[in-house]
């Protein structure tokens, strides 16, 4: 008896999530777990884990973005595994080796294509979502980074070798219309798009600065904005390279991470002009506003990355520095932002805090878990 | 392009078995003849290892086959030794991403990090 009480928790707790009875996708999400090659499907309104997923390969740095009936994930493998995971059945449903080695992702405006960015032998390479069979191969002869979606069927990515932004018309998917734009700046390794999809940004590591391209005025071409950001001093060493994919934009300004200073940049966005620095506990990885705007989180890089720091948007002071434990690799937000998921690889567990009381809320177990990605991203231009 | 029948897609990740099957004088008594490991206590070696699985990992790839930075697999560091690879470590490549380690290990900790990278034993 206590024996059968004891196998139906088991169950419970690892039995894929049941389709056959009726449920969304809104609050569900995947949590990656990064060395062991697996996702957790979690639910962020009970604050547990649904089901485990494995077989997915080499999942260091592994992101993905949501089919747009928000019930399918495409996870973008380090080992250049392009899978299609259900949400529902918690199985995979496709997997396709698409190259040696690949960084990012993005799924089109209409949702049937999903573009992969390769680092090896790189180029971008786009795929019917339904099948993922291949549609498109743009080879660039350079690292692709900074991959993202825009309105007009179009893709967005930069060459980290050559220093250029390239633009895919993807309307005539038979026939991808690139343009390009050159001489953008010294090794750009990430890039973001605003929420409306008109602005792109590509951070440099190669020199102080981001590149700018405006997709409303696409003939006005690439602006350098935050020029001499670091005034020729000397960078720090850079242990971890901060990504733009969690944008933070809040209260007309824009926040973004200084690369080799230990420092979160503010930028005016209608002008683009530096609004504000400031100084953090060390170089940030990801800087992330709520959906409110209200706040902005800020994780940083090894061997800093026991702590997390919140910056007030409307007094730009850091109100809040907090130390979940070593290895914070990622947040991410309930969809209206009243919970902060956090992923503490080192400990193996995802902390839940509440953004406003900033208290625990809750912890689940999690193998060295890294991104985490909730499903209010199937409707938002450039995740 | 291939497509895998997935249930049968397991594969496990082998630096995690590596360094967490392993225990670090695993890796000592393989190697501290030659490369001075006595002189890395036993927890170091331990921290090290995971340094050069999760911290390397997140440029080099987890399991080293390369991401924004090269794959550092034994085939292609066989020419070049281990003292100079210790040195790139120490102080990274100005201008690349590739950041100095000198401020976080000591030199023969890089330099027995480098043995380890040129006989490949984290990758599999
Ligand atoms: C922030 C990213 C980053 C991190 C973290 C990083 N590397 Fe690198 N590494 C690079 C890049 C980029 C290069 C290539 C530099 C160039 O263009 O020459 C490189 C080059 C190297 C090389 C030279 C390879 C060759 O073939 O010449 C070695 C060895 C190396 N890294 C070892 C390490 C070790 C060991 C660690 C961890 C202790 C580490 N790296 C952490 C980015 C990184």
């Amino acid at each position: 008896m206590k024996m059968w009480a004891h196998l139906a928790v088991f169950m419970v707790v690892i039995s894929p999530v049941q389709a056959d009875s009726l449920r969304g996708t809104g609050d569900m999400g995947i949590v990656v777990e990064r060395a062991t090659g697996s996702l957790l499907v979690v639910e962020n309104t009970t604050r547990t884990e649904l089901a485990r997923i494995e077989g997915l390969g080499d999942l260091s740095h592994a992101s993905l973005v949501y089919s747009r009936d928000a019930r399918f994930a495409f996870i973008f493998g380090r080992d250049g595994g392009l899978t299609k995971v259900d949400l529902l059945t918690a199985k995979i449903v496709g997997r396709t080796m698409q190259s040696g080695n690949s960084i990012g992702g993005a799924i089109s405006q209409d949702g049937t294509l999903v573009a992969v960015s390769n680092y090896e032998p790189g180029g971008v390479k786009i795929f019917n979502s339904q099948t993922l069979e291949l549609v498109a191969d743009i080879p660039t002869g350079s690292k692709t980074v900074g991959l993202v979606d825009v309105p007009g069927n179009r893709f967005v990515f930069s060459l980290y070798d050559t220093g250029e932004i390239w633009v895919a018309d993807m309307s005539n998917p038979k026939a991808p219309k690139i343009t390009k734009f050159e001489d953008i700046g010294l090794l750009p390794y990430d890039a973001l798009v605003t929420g409306d999809g008109r602005y792109y940004i590509a951070g440099l590591f190669g020199e102080d600065g981001m590149a700018l391209l405006d997709m409303w005025n696409l003939d006005k071409g690439v602006r350098r904005i935050l020029d001499n950001y670091g005034r020729g001093e000397e960078k720090l060493p850079v242990y971890k390279m901060p990504h733009l994919e969690g944008w933070a934009i809040a209260d007309g300004k824009a926040f973004v991470p200084a690369v080799g200073r230990h420092e979160v940049l503010v930028v005016d966005t209608s002008t683009w002009q530096e609004v504000g620095r400031i100084k953090a506990h060390g170089q940030p990885v990801f800087v992330m506003a709520q959906p409110d705007g209200r706040q902005v989180w800020v994780n940083f890089a090894y061997p800093l990355n026991d702590t997390i720091q919140v910056i007030d948007t409307q007094n730009l002071k850091i109100i809040k520095t907090m130390t979940p434990g070593k290895g914070v690799l990622h947040m991410e937000f309930t969809p209206r932002g009243e919970d902060v998921w956090m992923s503490v690889r080192d400990k193996d567990v995802i902390k839940v805090f509440d953004t406003a009381t900033f208290e625990q809320k809750s912890e689940l177990p999690a193998k060295k878990p890294s991104g985490i990605f909730f499903t209010w991203r199937a409707g938002r231009i450039g995740l | 392009m291939k497509a895998w029948v997935l249930s049968s897609w397991t594969r496990w990740p082998a630096l995690k078995r590596a360094a967490i099957l392993l225990p670090p004088l695993a890796f000592a008594g393989s190697l501290s003849a030659a490369s001075m490991a006595g002189d890395i206590s036993a927890a170091r070696q331990g921290e090290l290892l995971y340094v050069l699985e999760q911290d390397c990992g997140s440029c080099h790839g987890l399991t080293l086959k390369g991401g924004l930075g090269p794959a550092l697999l034994p085939d292609l560091l066989k020419d070049r030794n281990a003292e100079e690879l210790a040195e790139t470590i120490l102080d990274g490549v100005p201008g690349t991403p590739m950041p100095p380690w000198r401020p976080l290990m000591k030199p023969h900790e890089a330099v027995w990090l480098a043995k380890i990278l040129k006989k490949g034993d984290m990758v599999k």
